[in-house]
């Protein structure tokens, strides 16, 4: 077990390496050799540590100071809404809050805050860190309480190809955030590697974006099909050449494969499959969707078995388990993740069929439908919604609600419908994130329900 | 269905849905880029769902040779030559 920053400083990264941000920078070299904890680092030691940031950057040094000192890296996402805070820092023992700017927020969750400042203070040679930290990432849950899932370095590192020669380094960019788990992937190649990073802010327009990543000559991008498809409707041909573009978080389709093959015809495109449980089960490169049937049993220490028509996965670098008393587990008795999608065999070739307990993949971020239906259940007007999954060729897949009223009369004429469709997404618009706020609604006379008295969600 | 017709539903999405999202749309002019409308990724998933609603066509899923388009005058185009392909079928 050798520490992130360990690892970061026997990759040697070249002089000028950093991580790029819009509006800050920093130097790989120095987030090496130097701290900007200062006296914080003996009260951090040893300590559960939420790492709650404005920024991406500020996450990173977090990430490389704390791997060795704290006992408990839990790493905040950029979309954690606040009210979920209290029970993050009860679920996950929280004793300690590192951040890059004041929170008036977190200085009432009873755990000490400490500000992140500049690295610029040479660590202690006695300063040695020597536990196993573990990091705990985020999931969404059911009700809309995040759940917690733990990880260890080595697990969330597996995936990653030894160091190359300093004169073959890649220069990486990605779209997602790092401080989920696509992103952190892309950051910890960076770090492990010795490898600048450019990392993306959604403050910032896509043409803006992709000068700045042609300005630090990147070769390696990744992002969901989403992120791509953006980028496919962009008016100007991408002032990019990359040797290496990867997709995963959603189902790559073929329209997305196909217009990035013509978009950069020569790089190599490849598609993942991996997920917070799971982590990074497995990669496809023939240019077509799905995956093929060679990719079932045990290649490179991942095994990857289907059962009851969702995919299985078993390897090193799964989870260690979900965070919290009670938590359920999060592999079977032989050690398999059930990652929950459902595939289908056709002509030689697997195929992502969807979620199975309905969970909609909306540009990468998931929503529950439950937690959708019972917004739109608290309209006055409203009997029961169901919600589902609507396939959609921008973002995947998006938030479809059906509505059974309370009195199906009361909204007979168009103009009726229109006013209290408009009533019941500006409901969900004030009380949810905007990708959870239906996409379209339509109004039904009644909703079918299960012998058990379940919402019949079977039928599509 | 009219190809004028097509472009007055196709713009008055475009603006119901920026006013929805609370974004500011630009000008809705021919040669306008999507990506500078002020429209964001998830503004034009619920605009491709909802005018398949209305129009009954998703050209990205319907179209053999669906390509993505840059401007408002292609996106238009896209969904004039997904009804009038239905419309011959």
């Amino acid at each position: 077990m050798t520490h992130l920053r360990a690892r970061l400083a026997q990759a040697r990264p070249d002089l000028g390496a950093r991580l790029d941000a819009p509006r800050a920078t920093l130097a790989l070299g120095a987030l090496a050799t130097l701290t900007g904890f200062g006296a914080a680092r003996p009260a951090l030691a040893g300590r559960n540590v939420l790492v709650r940031t404005a920024g991406q950057i500020g996450a990173a040094q977090a990430l490389v100071e704390l791997d060795g000192l704290a006992r408990r890296i839990v790493l905040c996402p950029p979309d954690l809404e606040a009210k979920h805070l209290g029970h993050v820092v009860r679920t996950a023992e929280v004793e300690a809050i590192v951040t890059d700017g004041v929170d008036d927020v977190l200085t009432r969750l009873g755990a000490a805050v400490h500000p992140l400042s500049e690295p610029e203070v040479p660590l202690a040679p006695e300063d040695k860190p020597a536990l196993e930290t573990q990091w705990v990432l985020f999931t969404s849950g059911t009700t809309g309480a995040p759940k917690l899932v733990a990880h260890s370095l080595d697990g969330l590192t597996g995936a990653i190809a030894p160091p190359q020669n300093a004169s073959q380094r890649p220069v990486w960019a990605t779209f997602y955030d790092i401080r989920r788990y696509g992103g952190l992937q892309i950051l910890l190649r960076a770090l492990t590697g010795g490898s600048a990073l450019a990392l993306s802010d959604s403050a910032e327009a896509l043409p803006d974006h992709l000068s700045r990543l042609a300005v630090l000559g990147v070769t390696h991008i990744t992002g969901t099909p989403s992120h791509w498809r953006r980028l496919l409707m962009a008016s100007q041909a991408p002032p990019i050449a990359p040797a290496y573009v990867r997709l995963s978080g959603e189902i790559a389709d073929q329209a997305v494969l196909d217009g990035l093959k013509a978009l950069f015809p020569r790089a190599r495109i490849v598609h993942a499959f991996a997920s917070t449980e799971a982590g990074v089960a497995f990669e496809v490169d023939d240019g077509l969707e799905g995956f093929p049937e060679s990719v079932l049993g045990s290649a490179g220490g991942v095994e990857v078995k289907i059962v009851d028509g969702s995919l299985r996965i078993r390897s090193a670098r799964t989870a260690r388990g979900y965070v919290g008393q009670g938590a359920p587990a999060l592999v079977d008795a032989e050690g398999f993740v059930d990652t929950g999608d459902l595939v289908e065999l056709s002509g030689g070739r697997w195929r992502f069929m969807g979620r199975r307990n309905g969970v909609i993949n909306v540009g990468g971020l998931k929503v529950h439908p439950e937690e959708v239906e019972a917004v739109i259940n608290r309209h006055p007007a409203v009997r029961m919604s169901l919600v589902r999954a609507r396939a959609n060729p921008i973002t995947g897949a998006v938030v479809a609600a059906e509505v059974a009223l309370a009195d199906p009369l009361g909204a007979e004429s168009l103009e009726q419908k229109a006013a209290l469709r408009a009533s019941i997404l500006a409901m969900c618009r004030s009380a949810l994130p905007a990708h959870k706020a239906p996409a379209t609604i339509r109004f039904v006379p009644e909703l079918a329900v299960t012998e058990g008295g379940k919402l019949d969600r079977r039928h599509g | 269905m009219q190809q004028s017709t097509i472009k007055a539903l196709v713009t008055k999405c475009f603006e119901t849905t920026a006013a929805d999202q609370e974004r500011h749309l630009k000008p809705l002019t021919d040669e306008l880029p999507l990506l500078d409308s002020g429209l964001d990724s998830l503004c034009f998933a619920i605009i491709v769902a909802q005018l398949e609603d209305d129009l009954g066509v998703d050209p990205f899923s319907d179209l053999d040779d669906a390509y993505f388009p840059v401007t408002f005058a292609e996106f238009v185009q896209l969904y004039e030559a997904a009804a009038s392909e239905r419309t011959a079928a």
